[in-house]
């Protein structure tokens, strides 16, 4: 059984760090399908639709009919491990600096063999296991043999570390602590495990409800970090950057309204300034230290969360302004994960629906609660998911932007 | 009853093989070329007079056998490109021989031949097919190794190989390279060395593995007329088959085509297992010896152990298998390692070893396997060739 991780020891200053280096990238088109279930946490594989055949490696046509209507589509992930080998030599600079590495067969019970990752807690072939889809450090997809059932500290095995964004033992920036989903994500982090949980306080004269609780844990230091002003973020970086593994950004302004309901730009300037150039100074101040830092041993640099909203993907027309900035805060994201891709730092991005805040007070449910969100930010963390949708108004419009997004339009303005 | 026309007056001829050097900064063209301006010196036959061009290799692009045909200022009126790996050596004699039958062609040159740059491997294995850089590449990037090691690790669950039984095939693989002297390896290797060795992919051990070198083999397909009236030696193809991609239900390989052609294979040759006097099998990695001692009938299924350690297979063992070392020794120099063993037999049936002749030689199997493009090798192929 894998034994629970260690705090890792002090950081030699005078050692060189490990400089990131991405396992193989290089996949054909139809093998990308694999990402967007992995992505959420889903193994997905391609079904035919014209006779049921699963198969694996992806393949440009059912190698049973020889149609070519082939749909990516969730799959039991109970199989059995076949055959398994233990690498103690590998072509590629990743895998040599992280041998040795278990891999093997997986035949699944839809009939299909799959190279997967081993976990360690899997016993000898032939053994019962489940496959899971995962991203790994280049952002690709993988998958993973995991035991049949859970076992203890199943997430402080090697290949896990290498999959997921666990914050145990990572020292975790929290860009605004004054809301209730930035205090919520505070406890979250800790109770996971966090060494250190830097919370940012842009008015630090204010004394906001539940700040007293916060500064009360013991993991938590505040710091003065207003992301509307570059110096501000320019200071915290050069303080921290340096230590920090996981950036969860989670400072926004949130007003209601569309365009006609007020007169002027100043509060649509407000949410563009905190939710898209906020989040743009974050990344050209944070981004570089974490990029040198991805592959920094149990407790690298690994993840930049930003906490996005559903509206992004389509206008929510009541909260028009807010909307389009989140769908500028979701296209900078794009821009930030594919220069953090090769460094093997994961940004994750979170599409909640309306949280149970004052400024959804109009809102009937269902909302989600900030501690909810705070959740399901910490199990993306724990799982290695990239995209995230948590509570059933995103899962509802994520279904009908995929649908059809020009239904969704319409179905938006009429709510 | 046999679906296939017999191979009769087909022969084989003018075994060649150009040095392996361990890394090149050559191209493949050049060591392909060595093999045709050998196979020409070796058999006087004039290069206008060869009429057939069958091309094996991995390092030839951005060109194929047209553009090789151009650069050797080769013009032939039958051309076959045969990117099939380990199983090269036995397709390409199968179609020359089919071609000459034919009247296609009168002189088919069979080469397979690859140079190995520093870097070639890598690059080699990380696109080496569509399904490869897609679903194992990524899986921990060990190559070869990796995938046969699957292989070696359920085959041993499974029917109870032990280390030793593959340790006894490379000890007396590399005692019969001890005399071919441009054998990657030339010192001689005792059991106690190969069990010692360190693991690579468990269980795959150190001396499991080929080492991948630059080299070229070739040999000359002909009507047995034409042999004699140009007084060259010839060896007679008495049955050859091939099957691609066979088994594709099975969850993981432990047999391979032959299983399915073998009765076809004996039945054109008009000879059984037993009369076979020396075996060539694609050693790249052990495991795959016992699948072709046991797909090819000379144990049943899960008794290759037993007959590994029934039998000894040097030069002059009861059951001589890879008499010139095989890849395991010699190396591999990428497609010219489907080829080596076919050039072997030739040497052997023809009285021109280089290294230990068995004795009274007048049967011999050649077996061919390539091409892991996800989980198992596709291509297998087999090869009956008597003494003239
Ligand atoms: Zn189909």
């Amino acid at each position: 059984m894998t034994p629970p991780l260690q705090k890792p020891k002090r950081k030699n200053p005078i050692l060189r760090t490990r400089l990131p280096v991405p396992p193989p990238q290089a996949r054909s088109r139809y093998a990308l399908g694999l990402l967007r279930g992995a992505a959420q946490g889903r193994l997905e594989l391609q079904e035919c639709r014209d006779c049921g055949q699963v198969q694996y490696p992806p393949r440009e046509m059912c190698r049973r009919c020889l149609s070519d209507r082939l749909d990516w589509k969730p799959q039991p992930e109970d199989g059995e491990l076949i055959s398994e080998t233990l690498l103690r030599h590998s072509l590629e600079l990743f895998f040599r600096e992280r041998v040795p590495w278990r891999t093997g067969l997986v035949r699944l019970r839809g009939g299909v063999t799959v190279v997967a990752h081993i976990h360690a807690d899997v016993p000898p072939p032939p053994a019962r296991v489940r496959v899971r889809a995962h991203l790994d450090r280049a952002g690709q997809a993988v998958l993973v043999a995991i035991p049949e059932r859970d076992t203890p500290n199943m997430a402080d095995d090697k290949i896990m570390r290498e999959m997921t964004c666990d914050p145990k033992f990572r020292k975790v920036l929290v860009t605004d602590g004054k809301t209730a989903v930035g205090q919520a994500l505070v406890k979250a982090l800790a109770k996971a495990g966090a060494d250190i949980v830097w919370v940012g306080n842009a008015e630090p004269w204010k004394n906001f409800p539940g700040f007293d609780e916060i500064k009360s844990i013991p993991q938590v230091t505040l710091l003065n970090l207003d992301v509307t002003d570059q110096r501000s973020v320019r200071e915290i970086a050069g303080e921290i950057a340096g230590r920090v593994d996981i950036v969860v950004n989670n400072a926004e302004v949130h007003r209601t309204y569309g365009i006609s309901a007020r007169y002027g730009t100043d509060a649509a300037r407000a949410e563009m300034d905190v939710n898209y150039f906020g989040l743009l100074r974050l990344a050209q101040e944070f981004g570089p230290a974490l990029k040198a830092r991805g592959a920094d041993g149990v407790n690298s640099a690994v993840a930049w969360v930003n906490l996005l909203s559903i509206y992004a993907l389509a206008n929510f027309p009541p909260h028009g302004t807010f909307s389009a900035s989140k769908a500028a805060a979701h296209s900078l994201a794009q821009c930030l994960r594919a220069e953090m891709r090769p460094t093997g730092v994961r940004v994750i991005n979170v599409y909640p629906g309306p949280i149970d805040d004052e400024w959804n007070q109009l809102l009937l449910p269902p909302k989600i609660a900030p501690g909810a969100l705070a959740n399901a930010i910490v199990n993306a963390l724990r799982q290695g998911t990239e995209d995230v949708y948590p509570g059933d108004v995103a899962q509802d419009w994520l279904a009908r932007w995929r649908d059809n997004p020009k239904a969704l339009e319409v179905e938006a303005s009429n709510p | 009853m046999n679906r296939r026309a017999s191979y009769d007056g087909i022969v084989v001829t003018t075994p060649v093989s150009i040095p392996y050097v361990r890394f090149s900064i050559r191209a493949a063209h050049w060591w392909i070329g060595r093999a045709l301006a050998e196979l020409i010196r070796d058999s006087h036959i004039e290069k206008g007079h060869i009429d057939g061009f069958c091309v094996s290799s991995f390092t030839l692009a951005p060109d194929t056998a047209i553009g090789l045909s151009e650069h050797l200022g080769l013009s032939t009126r039958w051309l076959d490109f045969v990117p099939l790996g380990g199983n090269c050596g036995v397709v390409s004699l199968r179609r020359a021989a089919r071609a000459v039958q034919s009247g296609d062609a009168e002189i088919v040159a069979c080469i397979a031949g690859d140079t190995n740059h520093v870097d070639s491997f890598r690059q080699g294995t990380a696109n080496f097919s569509r399904f490869a850089r897609d679903a194992v590449y990524p899986m921990g990037a060990g190559g070869p190794n990796q995938s046969f090691a699957y292989l070696t690790d359920y085959y041993m669950r499974t029917f109870g190989a032990e280390p030793a039984d593959f340790g006894k095939m490379c000890v007396a693989q590399r005692q019969n390279a001890l005399k071919i002297p441009y054998a990657m390896f030339k010192k001689p290797l005792t059991m106690e060395e190969y069990l010692g060795a360190r693991l690579i992919a468990d269980p795959v051990r150190l001396f499991d593995c080929v080492m991948p070198c630059a080299g070229a083999e070739g040999f000359l397909v002909m009507r047995r007329e034409t042999a004699e009236a140009a007084g060259i030696k010839y060896a007679r193809v008495l049955g050859a088959i091939e099957r691609h991609a066979a088994f594709q239900s099975d969850p993981i390989q432990y047999r391979g085509g032959w299983a399915l052609e073998r009765d076809e294979l004996y039945g054109q040759a008009g000879v059984a297992p037993a009369d076979i006097d020396f075996i060539q099998v694609y050693d790249d990695y052990p495991v795959i010896n016992m699948l072709q001692f046991e797909d090819l009938g000379f144990c049943g299924k899960g008794e290759a152990p037993a007959f590994v350690r029934a039998n000894t297979l040097t030069v002059d063992g009861t059951f001589p298998s890879n008499t010139s070392g095989g890849q395991l020794s010699v190396g591999q120099a990428g497609a010219a390692g489907g080829m080596l063993g076919m050039v072997e037999a030739i040497r052997q049936l023809t009285r021109q070893t280089i290294g230990g002749q068995v004795p009274d030689a007048a049967l011999g199997l050649v077996s061919g396997f390539g091409m892991i493009n996800y989980d198992r090798g596709l291509s297998t192929g087999a090869a009956i060739l008597a003494a003239a």
